[in-house]
């Protein structure tokens, strides 16, 4: 289970973050802005690499002792469902694009993907 | 070899599979060398079992002398020292010899091995023409050969091989070894198939049991690490691998297990509290202290990482992937760490660091030794974050160890150091003697305070460095941060602060808020400790506004601001100025009046709101805007381009002059990076003249913002928020919106500004700035641009009718209407209007103005009442002069008078120009009202106005209520005059006394009215005629001018009835006497009493010469005199225009009329009545005919010409349809040639000329007669027509 979801926009700055356990709550800012470093190198490895072959998938990121870092995962459920409730936002007539994410259905989406912490 | 040692050394990368050898050794020696050499050459392919793929593999071999003690006892699973191939070498090729000895010796040899159910054997037998040749009884070598394979090999004759002179340099000899070689090879992988692949089952059975209590990991971890030695020994190093993750992903999946509750007896052994972290170990191909460990089950869960991660690091680096080692390392040591965690296994604090800090130093040495430097630098992605991590473990020792306190360590401090180093242990001997081991290093920085930060700064700057050359800035900034946390806490903010600033300054321009708060914070402290006091409140500003920090932490900052700014200036001191965005929020400004456009001195508010962001209310002792002005006066109330955006009507505006602001995202930051929202706008280009459109288009308003560059590091570096504005300029301008003391609460306020209005030109706002205390915040630029207009307007005075049409003849009130604009009326000020004859002010006693306040703008907003005062207004001959009342500037002052106009006698010629008082020259017009035919009249009006040094024209309209005609009409010789006069106004009349006078009464004409004597009403649109009889007793003048004349007076509901005016019609008549008479008579044809349709008949026209043409007329009548007759030639034409007659045959002619009274002239001509019933006699007409005179030197001009043809085309429709007979007889002898043709013979010959006779003088008789013509006798259709 998650502990830190965020979504980011492409000028990394973050659509959505949240995090449970909610004190450590600056730690997982940072860590998650730190693997922007490696998103963008995935990025632009891809870009080079195989500028057809879209894929999402950008695996492990950003290793720390206590977590994982993962890039957007398409090929697992729970990314999956990340990306379905996102394009829900995304399409909201009243959403604009930039924005930070407000909408509770794609929260409570995020809540039932994370530890339930105590 | 007997040298070799009794036992093989397993932990030298020596390692070959065992082949024994028995039998002959010297023999076996001889050929050893060249058989070791051999063996290796060709590489076999192996063909392997469970669908794994063939491999090509290198075979080689340790050979050693046969025991028996090297075979397997049972039960024992040891590999390595497993012979796989067992091999009796002989060269015997005596047959006594060898059934004497060599036999036996096999057959002994056999046993052993069957003994050991071992299958694997090959015996050599070497074949040499030396020994041949010595021995005389010698048998033929295959019976030897025979021999040894009828005795041992009863089915596998393959095992029985011979090799040929091996020792000389033959092609028998190679093609022996040859073939013995791949024998040899084919066996030998027989034989690791076989066993292999029996081990491998073993092996699994052994896993399956692993649920079986008893089942010790470290028993099977010593089976698979036995197979994946063979395959390390069989250079099989991927196999190899493979092993040793399988079985770190076996215990991965216990320790897992083992947290969920699942727990393993065996796991017991690793949960022993860690007393020993002396890190990795990767110098040694094996660590054979760790395995005994493993092997007694003594190894603590480290030793089991350690010594699985040497193992695999071993491989990997022989595999050439020493990257994915450093990534394995990474992986391992957070895995480690959380195992621990997991298992619950107590280690001592900054034990762990330790290890990880040692092995990340061991892991990197490792890599650096088997790489160069340029593989080295090309890779710093891979070793990053050894490195970092590194440098994170080292800072929490030395933070654990109190390396960092600015008063060094404590005692407390120094006991832990001790105990960590206790559980380093002692050095290892690999690097006992190196300069720089991960050992040295670490017991060097935890020794002091200096060797810690050499250390750490090393460690640090080798990182950031290394994150630098590969872009990854966002943990370059990290690390970064982590050192100014250093810095802070040694009590060095100088070298902090660059730090912590380029941290900020990505989190900010990146948005991420919590960051932005957190570092803001610490640089809050930093800025603090270096005394930058501007800094420091600027922080502090940003922060009491942080939506991040609870209550309590912004009103900490706020304060901090509040008594720096309450403090009393030094004497060197200057204001501080601070960006205005940290401590408030522009949202919205509205004007009021909403237009922003006012007149000079007029009142005009600014309503701010401002969102204060502090947590506290704060008082503001001054806010201030300061205005740009500048003279840009386009006469605001003249512009009215449709692409002139006004304030409040901007794209936010409603249109009620509320300016709202844009608010950037709640990160504060997010909106720089972002790329600003479109701003377009609507821009059409009119025609000046007719204000149609030229062009429109769409216009971008922030081009700048969007179009500016967006590299990463322009948008890093972007002044925001966080960063200070980079010079505050407090613009000291002359014009400012102010206002003093006010008290902002958190949240929403609002604030109101006069704005000034003093000067016309346009004011923008600029900056705004709010005091407190000694802190100034200012906002450098108010965007989008907030103007206002102030425009000055010139006095200006119009007048208006107060009706739609001023009539003429008629007192009419007119609206005088004074704007005053900027000019304020005084006592005494006077308007001086000129006197005009046609047309006098009447004025009354009571008389007064009103006085209008405009309020507002250009929109003819709604006037509020100031209140009536008299007016005094003094006539005199020249001038009359209206005594203003005073009145303020921008103020509007209405009063009404009442003018006549008089009517000037009619008809009134186009271009009449009256000079009325000497001066004033004023223009009195009369043209022909289009629709409604009225005659207007353009009364120009000359003002002298108090403001001005000229005169004002000012032009009036007045319509002519009346329009008269006259008509002569004639009977016989008897005249009478008809006037019509018409209202053409939209009023009611009563008209009385119409009376029709000569104007130079001659005694001759007497004028008898025939007209009733009562009042008459003439109603709107109606007209009234007016006859008189002339009678004249001698001759009638040629010319007799008269004037008509008649009461009038508007009949009005409302108003008691007034005066009568005169309303005069002057006219002339010219040629009044009847100078020709013309009778017709039709008589039918001959023998019937009445024409009939159909039938000819005859019209007989006589012209009569009523009398001789007086002096004057016979100018005009071209008379001749033809053999001393004189006559005067008249043109005769019958012309029916209603279609009741066809005129057949000759119907015009020219006749000479004898000049003398009474004389006659007879026509005869022929008609055709077409209808029956009483038909009116067709129409004859009388022209004057003036033949062409040679002497005539004016050639008949075009015109002429045309118009006598337009006379002459009598019948036009049916002329032009086509020439049958009927209509030709109808129609005229002009009118037959009407075509182009005949009009160029026209103009090109001379033509005579055909001149009308003026009404009157012709005389019909025939007017109005009419004839009964009966229907033809035959015909049974009665056509009727009803029109």
């Amino acid at each position: 289970m998650a502990v830190c979801i965020a979504v980011i926009a492409k000028e990394n700055y973050p659509l959505y973050i949240r995090s449970v356990p909610t004190q450590n709550e600056l730690k997982f800012h940072y860590t998650v802005h730190t693997s922007l470093d490696v998103v963008e190198e995935k990025i632009s490895a891809v870009g080079k690499a195989m500028a057809d072959q879209r894929e999402l998938y950008l695996g492990l990121l950003y290793p720390t002792e206590d977590y994982k870092v993962y890039g957007y995962v398409t090929n697992s459920k729970m990314f999956r469902k990340l990306h379905n409730s996102f394009t829900d936002v995304m399409c909201n007539p009243f959403y604009n694009p930039g924005d930070t994410i407000q909408s509770k259905a794609f929260d409570g989406m995020v809540s039932a993907m994370m530890v339930q912490a105590s | 070899m007997e040298a070799h040692e009794e036992k093989p050394i397993i932990y030298t990368m020596e390692n070959k599979p065992i082949v024994t050898c028995a039998g002959d050794q010297s023999l076996f020696t001889s050929l050893y060398t060249s058989l070791a050499q051999q063996l290796p050459k060709e590489p076999m392919e192996w063909r392997r079992s469970y669908g794994r793929a063939p491999k090509m593999i290198h075979l080689e071999a340790n050979f050693v002398q046969f025991k028996e003690e090297l075979l397997p006892k049972d039960g024992n699973k040891a590999l390595l020292t497993f012979p796989f191939l067992h091999i009796y070498w002989t060269d015997c090729c005596d047959t006594e010899v060898y059934k004497a000895s060599v036999k036996e010796d096999m057959q002994r040899w056999q046993n052993i091995l069957r003994l050991h159910s071992s299958v694997d054997w090959l015996i050599v037998v070497v074949e040499s023409d030396a020994k041949k040749k010595n021995k005389t009884n010698i048998l033929p070598r295959t019976s030897i050969v025979d021999k040894i394979r009828n005795d041992f090999c009863n089915k596998q004759s393959d095992r029985c091989v011979v090799l040929s002179d091996p020792l000389k340099e033959s092609s028998r000899s190679q093609e022996s070894w040859s073939s013995f070689l791949t024998k040899l090879r084919t066996l030998l992988l027989m034989s690791f198939t076989k066993n292999l692949g029996r081990f491998e089952d073993d092996m699994r059975t052994l896993r399956e049991k692993r649920t079986e209590p008893g089942w010790s990991f470290c028993d099977y971890f010593m089976v698979q690490e036995e197979l994946a030695f063979v395959f390390e020994m069989l250079q099989q190093f991927e196999d190899a691998l493979v092993q040793y993750d399988e079985l770190d992903a076996l215990f991965t999946q216990y320790v897992l297990n083992f947290g969920a509750g699942d727990g393993a007896n065996w796991l017991g052994s690793f949960c022993a509290p860690v007393r020993s972290w002396n890190g990795l170990l990767l110098r040694r191909p094996i660590d054979m202290e760790k395995r005994e460990l493993i092997q007694r089950g003594e190894a603590s869960l480290l030793d089991l990482r350690s010594y699985l991660f040497s193992r695999q690091c071993t491989l990997l680096i022989f595999l050439q992937r020493p990257w994915e080692v450093t990534l394995r390392a990474l992986e391992l040591l957070h895995n480690c760490v959380q195992e621990l965690r997991l298992l619950e296994v107590s280690v001592v604090p900054g034990a762990l660091d330790c290890w990880v800090f040692l092995s990340c130093l061991e892991v990197l040495h490792r890599i650096e030794g088997c790489c160069d430097r340029s593989q080295l630098e090309a890779n710093c992605s891979h070793t990053v974050g050894l490195w970092t991590y590194a440098t994170e473990k080292l800072k929490s020792l030395g933070y654990l160890c109190g390396l960092v306190a600015e008063n060094g360590p404590t005692s407390e401090d120094l006991n832990r150091t001790v105990d960590l180093l206790a559980g380093l242990g002692t050095e290892r001997p690999e690097t006992v003697n190196s300069m720089q081991s991960p050992y040295k290093k670490l017991k060097e920085a935890l020794s002091s305070v200096e060797a810690f930060e050499k250390h750490y700064l090393e460690l640090s700057h080798a990182a950031v460095e290394m994150y630098r050359a590969i872009g990854r800035m966002r943990s370059a900034r990290l690390v970064g941060k982590s050192l100014a946390e250093f810095y802070m806490r040694k009590g060095d903010p100088e070298r902090a602060e660059g730090f912590l600033e380029e941290s900020l300054r990505l989190y900010v321009a990146e948005g991420w808020s919590l960051q932005v708060t957190h570092t803001r914070k610490q640089m809050a402290e930093c800025q603090k400790l270096l005394r930058q006091t501007d800094d420091y409140l600027q922080t502090s500003a940003l922060l009491a506004g942080d939506a991040n920090l609870n209550q309590e932490e912004r009103t900490h900052f706020c304060q901090e601001i509040l008594s720096f700014a309450s403090q009393p200036p030094g004497p060197s001191d200057q204001t501080v100025a601070l960006s205005m965005a940290a401590f408030a929020q522009l949202r919205q400004l509205q004007f009021s009046p909403p237009g922003a456009v006012v007149h000079v001195g007029a009142a005009l508010q600014l309503e701010l709101r401002v969102r204060c962001l502090m947590p506290v209310a704060v008082h503001v002792g001054q806010l201030a805007a300061t205005l740009h002005f500048s003279l840009e006066q386009g006469g605001a109330r003249g512009r009215a381009g449709s692409s002139q955006r006004r304030p409040g009507q901007g794209p936010q505006g409603q249109g009620d002059g509320v300016v709202l602001f844009p608010q950037g995202s709640p990160l504060s930051g997010a909106g720089c990076s972002l790329t600003p929202a479109l701003e377009l706008y609507e821009m059409q280009d009119r025609s000046p003249s007719d204000s149609s459109l030229n062009s429109a288009g769409v216009v971008c308003k922030n081009v700048h913002l969007l179009l500016r560059r967006h590299d990463s590091n322009a948008s890093l570096d972007t002044p925001t928020a966080g960063v200070l504005p980079a010079a505050v300029a407090v613009d000291d301008g002359a014009q400012m919106l102010r206002a003093r003391d006010v008290t902002l609460q958190p949240g929403d306020n609002s604030i109101l500004f006069t704005a000034p209005t003093g000067e016309p030109g346009s004011y923008t706002l600029r900056q705004l700035c709010g005091s407190v205390g000694r802190v100034q915040f200012v906002q450098s630029h108010i965007y989008p641009v907030v103007q206002y207009e102030v425009y000055s307007q010139e006095p200006q005075l119009t007048i208006e009718p107060l009706s739609d049409n001023l009539l003429a003849g008629i007192p009419q009130r007119v609206k005088f209407t004074i704007a005053t604009g900027h000019y304020s009326i005084k006592k005494g000020d006077a308007l001086q209007l000129s006197n005009t004859d046609s047309m006098p002010i009447l004025h009354s006693s009571r008389c007064s103005a009103t006085i209008l306040s405009s309020t507002g703008g250009q929109l003819p907003s709604p006037h509020e009442h100031m209140g009536e005062r008299a007016l005094s207004i003094q006539s005199s001959e020249k001038v009359t002069s209206i005594s203003l009342p005073p009145t303020p500037p921008y103020h509007t002052l209405e009063f009404q008078l009442e003018v006549l106009c008089h009517i000037p006698p009619a008809p009134l010629k186009l271009d009449s120009e009256r000079l009325t008082n000497g001066e004033v020259r004023h223009r009195s017009k009369s043209r022909s009202h289009a629709d409604s035919a009225m005659i207007h009249i353009d009364q120009k009006v000359s003002i002298d106005c108090p403001w001005s040094i000229y005169s004002t024209l000012i032009s009036l309209t007045f319509y002519v209520p009346f329009k008269a005609k006259h008509t002569l009409l004639s009977a016989g010789r008897r005249k009478y005059i008809q006037v019509c006069l018409q209202n053409v106004s939209d009023s009611n009349f009563h008209l009385a006394d119409p009376v029709l006078v000569e104007r130079q009464p001659t005694t001759t004409v007497e004028l008898l009215s025939l007209n009733a004597k009562r009042q008459q009403l003439v109603c709107s649109q109606q007209s009234l005629f007016c006859l008189w009889e002339m009678r004249w007793a001698k001759d009638l003048p040629p010319c007799l001018q008269c004037e008509f004349s008649a009461s009038f007076v508007p009949i009005s509901a409302l108003d008691p009835p007034a005066a009568f005016k005169t309303y005069r019609y002057e006219f002339q008549l010219d040629r009044v006497s009847t100078l020709y008479s013309v009778k017709a008579e039709i008589c039918p044809a001959s023998g019937d009493k009445h024409c009939r349709t159909g039938t000819l008949c005859g019209l007989e026209v006589s012209i009569t010469r009523q009398a001789e043409p007086s002096e004057t007329e016979g100018e005009e009548e071209e008379s001749t005199e033809i053999e001393g007759l004189k006559t005067t030639k008249l043109m005769y034409e019958v012309v029916d225009n209603s279609s009741n007659w066809a005129v057949c045959g000759k119907s015009s002619g020219v006749v000479s009329m004898p000049v003398a009274p009474s004389a006659t002239h007879r026509v005869q001509m022929e008609v055709m009545p077409l209808f029956a019933g009483h038909l009116p006699f067709p129409n004859i007409k009388v022209f004057k005919y003036l033949p062409h005179s040679a002497a005539q030197v004016i050639q008949p001009d075009t015109d002429s010409c045309l118009e006598n043809d337009n006379l002459s085309l009598l019948d036009k429709g049916l002329d032009d349809q086509g020439d049958t007979a009927s209509i030709r007889s109808r129609g005229s002898v002009h009118s037959v040639g009407s075509g182009e043709q005949q009009r160029e013979q026209q103009r090109g010959l001379p033509m005579p000329r055909l001149e009308p006779f003026s009404p009157g003088q012709v005389f019909n008789w025939t007017q109005g007669r009419q004839v009964l013509v009966l229907p033809a006798t035959d015909d049974h259709v009665m056509e009727v027509n009803v029109t």
